[in-house]
């Protein structure tokens, strides 16, 4: 069951992907329409697949790596839909839906038995839910920021093309980036005590500098500072928008960092 | 029973012969009136706008038809003499006809395609009819119609939403820097007219906090009485600068009045948000240089008018596919008008019932292969004579009909109860419900004698 709608929705989320493309080049309306409807059937079969799989296994199995990808772009949709049906900008759905498919892709080519992300810890669900949600808040300050800078482009060198009339006004964009950034640091932050709170469980140690650590925190640094910088001396609009983008970089060492380990703890 | 159109528009009559034709609201009812007394005039609707003035109307016949609105058009403005009004009239019939008026209220027609105004006075147009009961069966239908296409064409293609004039090409690219208006400030500097109109268009969408400064402070305080804004002495606008997010620049400068480093100080004073500003001044009042500040936009008037002409093509384009919707719905109008028409009805009447009858005897026939010759002849006579009989009064009734006010009502009716839609009896049954749109009364019908609608009778020179 959970296999099955899972590869119903890496279908529906590959088919709202493609789609979600072709509408940034094309002058058609409709096509947003039929992309969210997509994605939206999609979502409701990913999340059917992780209820059913939530159901199948027991509670004392730690989640793994696998699950949380999954879940990763579970929320990363959600996230999208919200936010389309709060403003209406499809165009977001064109960056946001690849990423969430890259994600759940990514999920798949992981092999399944990989077990866990670390030991068994009931506070580990915890760890990877807020540190998930964190990444999440993170990623569309990304696309947000991306999206910015298309557009201040676009805007400096007058190209007046398809992009510019589908992408959303600069100060929403810049706005956007500020929400998702609030909304991420500090989930990002509670992440990492709980994690190093298990940590200190499992091996005895807060901090042991593994990658997935030490990304973790040169990324907690990085937003604080884009924060604080935003808050204080104006880093604001296209400062913002690189500096977000850049910061995305971290985020996915930190994801790499936590691959590695995992491959490393088996073997 | 034939639609026609005869009028001018600013396509084929210059202003000073408009503005002779223009009917005055007032007066629309008693042309209305005058207009439907004409003989052989069954159905008529008077549109008048400065950009165009036609009568559409159902006629009985195509040419006399012409030269009775002609007559009437000249009448109604004594000061046009029809010598004068001829050259200037363009006259279609059938599908050209409706198709004129569907692209209309299409705003495909227009001076500026896409504007909307059209259709409101289209609507008012058929209000006034409708009032002095000038529209009937098919007129009604027919506007009903174009009022439908015009909706469908502004929802299914982008023909009304772009920027045509370059003080809104302004706001559209205010839109795309800042997505709410209302909590922005705009400082005007100078009084340029592209200027003020598109300071107006902002204010229109929602811009409460606008600062004016002229060179003459007196000036400054005018206007800024007039857009409720507040005067800004010249020598202080550029500290001014950084609570403005849009600047208007139209001045009659000869030089730049704002540097790249005035900008790049704003900038930094408003912690980095955007700053949206428009040169609308030949020579240029702002440093082209300033494209190169961060978080500040420079659009000068080149970059408006590029994005009008951008838009203008997008509408061109627009109105193709536009075009062709109207091709589809006047291609089914038509097909609805000649199900109005007599004789296609009678001979369709007659097919069907001798389909029906052949089908019968060959079945009973079958049958009785006992029979001679002479009783099978028989057999067939009685059926021929028991459905000749039966529809005759029916055949009667339609040609007798054909010219009285319920002849399209009768020909609705027979169509009906014959089925005379439905493609065959055999599957009959299965189609009893394909239902078409029901008419309600009183119209024309022209002699069963068809006239071939020729497309364009007399095009204006």
């Amino acid at each position: 069951m959970a296999a099955v709608s899972f590869m119903i929705t890496m279908v529906l989320y590959f088919a709202g992907t493609v789609s979600f493309l072709v509408y940034v080049l094309r002058r058609s309306e409709a096509l947003a329409k039929v992309s969210l409807g997509i994605t939206a059937v999609g979502f409701l079969f990913h999340t059917l697949a992780l209820v059913a799989r939530m159901l199948s296994a027991s509670s004392s199995v730690p989640p793994s790596f696998y699950e949380a990808l999954s879940f990763f772009s579970w929320v990363m949709i959600l996230v999208f839909l919200i936010v389309e049906f709060r403003h209406r900008i499809p165009v977001l759905g064109s960056f946001m839906v690849p990423l969430a498919l890259i994600s759940l892709v990514s999920a798949a080519a992981l092999p399944e038995t990989v077990p866990t992300l670390g030991p068994v810890f009931k506070t580990l669900w915890v760890h990877v839910t807020l540190s998930m949600l964190g990444t999440v808040g993170f990623t569309v300050a990304f696309v947000a920021g991306l999206m910015y800078l298309i557009q201040d482009r676009l805007l400096k060198s007058k190209r007046f093309n398809v992009l510019y009339s589908k992408l959303p006004a600069l100060d929403f964009l810049d706005h956007l980036n500020l929400q998702s950034i609030v909304l991420g640091f500090p989930l990002l932050t509670l992440g990492i005590v709980t994690g190093a709170i298990s940590a200190e469980f499992a091996r005895g140690s807060y901090l042991n500098w593994n990658p997935e650590q030490t990304w973790a925190l040169v990324t907690w640094m990085f937003y604080f500072i884009v924060l604080l910088g935003r808050l204080t001396v104006g880093w604001r609009a296209k400062r913002a928008a690189y500096l977000t983008v850049v910061g995305f970089a971290c985020v996915i060492l930190t994801l790499v960092g936590v691959v590695l380990k995992d491959h490393g703890a088996l073997s | 029973m034939h639609v026609i159109v005869v009028g001018l528009s600013h396509k084929t009559a210059p202003v000073e012969i408009r503005e002779k034709l223009a009917v005055p609201e007032s007066r629309l009812g008693e042309a209305l009136g005058r207009l439907c007394s004409y003989q052989g005039v069954k159905e008529g609707i008077l549109l008048s706008t400065c950009n165009r003035v036609e009568v559409y109307s159902v006629v009985e016949e195509v040419e006399s038809g012409y030269g009775r609105i002609q007559e009437f058009l000249a009448d109604t403005h004594l000061s046009l003499s029809s010598e004068q009004l001829t050259p200037h009239l363009y006259c279609h019939t059938g599908d050209r006809a409706v198709g004129h008026l569907f692209r209309v209220a299409a705003s495909l027609d227009s001076m500026i395609i896409g504007e909307s105004q059209i259709l409101g006075q289209l609507k008012d147009a058929f209000e006034v009819a409708l009032a002095h009961k000038t529209t009937g069966v098919i007129m009604n239908k027919v506007v009903k119609k174009a009022i439908s296409v015009a909706k469908r064409v502004r929802t299914e293609t982008k023909i009304s939403e772009m920027a045509v004039s370059v003080s809104y090409a302004a706001v559209e690219l205010a839109k795309k820097i800042f997505s709410n208006l209302s909590e922005k400030t705009v400082l005007l500097v100078g009084a340029g007219e592209m200027a003020k109109l598109a300071a107006r268009h902002l204010i229109a969408q929602g811009v409460q906090h606008v600062r004016i400064t002229t060179r003459t402070p007196q000036h400054a305080i005018e206007l800024a009485d007039r857009f409720g804004g507040t005067p800004v002495l010249f020598e202080q606008f550029k500290d001014e600068m950084a609570a403005a997010d849009i600047v208007l620049v139209s001045t009659g400068a000869a030089h730049y009045l704002i540097g790249a480093e005035d900008v790049q100080r704003a900038v930094d004073k408003r912690g980095n948000r955007p700053m949206f500003l428009i040169d609308i001044s030949v020579p240029r009042n702002i440093d082209p240089a300033v494209r190169h500040v961060d978080n500040a936009f420079l659009f000068d008037i080149d970059d408006l008018k590029l994005r009008v002409q951008q838009n203008r093509a997008e509408r061109l384009q627009e109105a193709e596919k536009a075009d062709r919707m109207v091709g589809e719905e006047v291609l089914a109008t038509m097909e609805w008008m000649k199900s109005l028409e007599v004789t296609p009805t009678i001979v369709a009447l007659r097919n069907r019932v001798d389909e029906i009858k052949q089908a019968e005897v060959e079945k009973v026939l079958g049958r009785l292969s006992h029979l001679s010759q002479q009783d099978r002849e028989v057999v067939e006579g009685l059926a021929s004579s028991i459905v000749n009989k039966l529809i005759h009064r029916t055949m009667v009734t339609l040609k007798s009909e054909v010219n009285s006010s319920n002849g399209p009502a009768f020909v609705e009716a027979a169509r009906r109860f014959f089925h005379l839609d439905k493609p065959s009896i055999n599957n009959q049954s299965e189609q009893e419900h394909v239902d078409r749109p029901q008419y309600v009364s009183a119209g024309h019908e022209t002699s069963e004698q068809e006239e071939p609608e020729s497309a364009v009778r007399k095009q204006a020179r």
